[in-house]
């Protein structure tokens, strides 16, 4: 239990770390579990954040990076697979190891998912998100893995290396990386197609025949992410203490809802941060 | 006090399920973290429905035959069983609700 922490803050964005450096400011224990690169990196100008006129997104993050480890805090990179609600506290399968936490700052942005035909249906019956939860399950059979995430290589090889016959399907050239013995496919998944499990897949124009087919996008919808939390328009739906439907549960930034501001999600972030080190005390 | 989770094998299975009190079967395996996350759910629901429901979990790697007699093909998948029938088939991690509401329906259906 002594390594249960106060706060997880789920994203390394302007949102997640200003949540971060106020939870540090109230006396809290907090880890930023980051899955990608925040978009305000790639900003040509930042001209709205008050203070600091005509700067890059990228010269902006690096100060707000720099200010959060001078308090101590640095950005742990990895998956953030599932977060489970557990009553007064949570568990987060964070790329391959467990994490507890009391409380769990949603700042996870804004990802454009679009979900192609047979993917909600044939879920859990050859459609999976996660190499390491589903993989062993496929041992000795044909799986197709559509990369989409920068990671996606390493669970194609991971999959390979347990004894599934991997078909590695991805835009663009065959990555250097992947294993020699696994066959390329350059392209998307435009459709699933089985029947009561999936049968095959339609690459390009092609058919490929396979039982599974492993997701692996960049991001994962928040409502995949936690069991039972509630989203309005595709947004996590909070209150103004940043509060979602599960106690404990909070968010901030872009993830909540528009403006996808960068002032409006450091705003949030505090409030978030605040409300959680209140709701922690609250238990105590 | 019995246990509030139980883990059989094969032939306790077929009787358990074919008995008359509903079973909550947990497919599961050590390496499967949201399994393991799921776990403190079932433990509970073990406990919240004792005498009334039989919460069983079942590890698709030591009996892979009930594994692959129910197609499982992600875990945790939770199948819930009424007098030999299948009810429900929940996959993936869900919060409590998803189960207890089945139970509920069942037991005062």
């Amino acid at each position: 239990m002594s390594d249960r922490i106060d706060i997880a803050v789920i994203g390394g964005g302007p949102a997640g770390l200003s949540a971060a450096i106020n939870a540090v400011a109230r006396g809290k224990t907090v880890r930023v579990l980051s899955a990608s690169e925040t978009p305000l990196k790639r900003a040509e100008t930042v001209d709205n954040y008050l203070g600091f006129y005509n700067i890059t997104g990228g010269d902006l993050m690096k100060k707000f990076e720099e200010h959060a480890l001078a308090l101590g805090i640095a950005t742990e990179h990895g998956r953030a697979a599932n977060i489970m609600p557990l009553g007064n506290y949570f568990m987060i399968n964070f790329s391959g190891n467990i994490i507890e936490a009391t409380t769990v700052i949603l700042a996870i942005g804004v990802a454009r998912i679009r979900e192609i035909p047979g993917e909600a249906e044939f879920l859990g019956k050859g459609v999976s998100y996660c190499a390491t939860c589903d993989g062993m399950l496929f041992r000795g059979k044909k799986a197709v893995v559509w990369g989409l995430a920068s990671d996606a290589v390493e669970e194609a090889n991971f999959l390979h290396g347990i004894g599934v016959d991997v078909t590695f399907a991805a835009k663009g050239g065959r990555p250097e990386e992947l294993n020699a013995d696994i066959p390329f496919i350059s392209g998307a998944v435009s459709e699933i197609i089985g029947e009561k499990s999936v049968t095959a897949v339609k690459i390009n124009k092609d058919i490929v025949d396979t039982e599974g087919v492993f997701i692996l996008r960049q991001a994962i919808a928040p409502t995949n992410l936690v069991p039972g939390l509630e989203t309005e328009n595709g947004y996590i739906k909070v209150n103004n203490k940043m509060e979602t439907n599960i106690p404990g549960l909070f968010a901030a930034g872009d993830c909540t809802g528009v403006p996808l501001q960068l002032s409006k999600a450091v705003g949030e972030g505090l409030v978030a941060a605040q409300m959680a080190a209140k709701y922690i005390d609250s238990l105590k | 006090m019995a246990a509030s989770v139980i883990y059989p094998n094969v032939e306790e299975f077929d009787q358990l399920i074919s008995g008359g009190t509903p079973v909550l079967v947990d497919f599961w395996a050590e390496w499967c973290m949201p399994c393991k996350m799921l776990g403190p759910v079932i433990e509970q629901l073990g406990e919240q429905y004792q005498g009334r429901v039989t919460v069983a979990k079942v590890d698709v790697d030591e009996h892979s035959e009930l594994a692959a007699r129910y197609g499982i093909q992600s875990i945790p998948t939770v199948i819930i069983f009424n007098k030999g029938e299948i009810v429900d088939t929940i996959v993936g991690l869900r919060n409590p609700d998803a189960y207890t509401k089945v139970l509920d329906g069942l037991l005062n259906g």
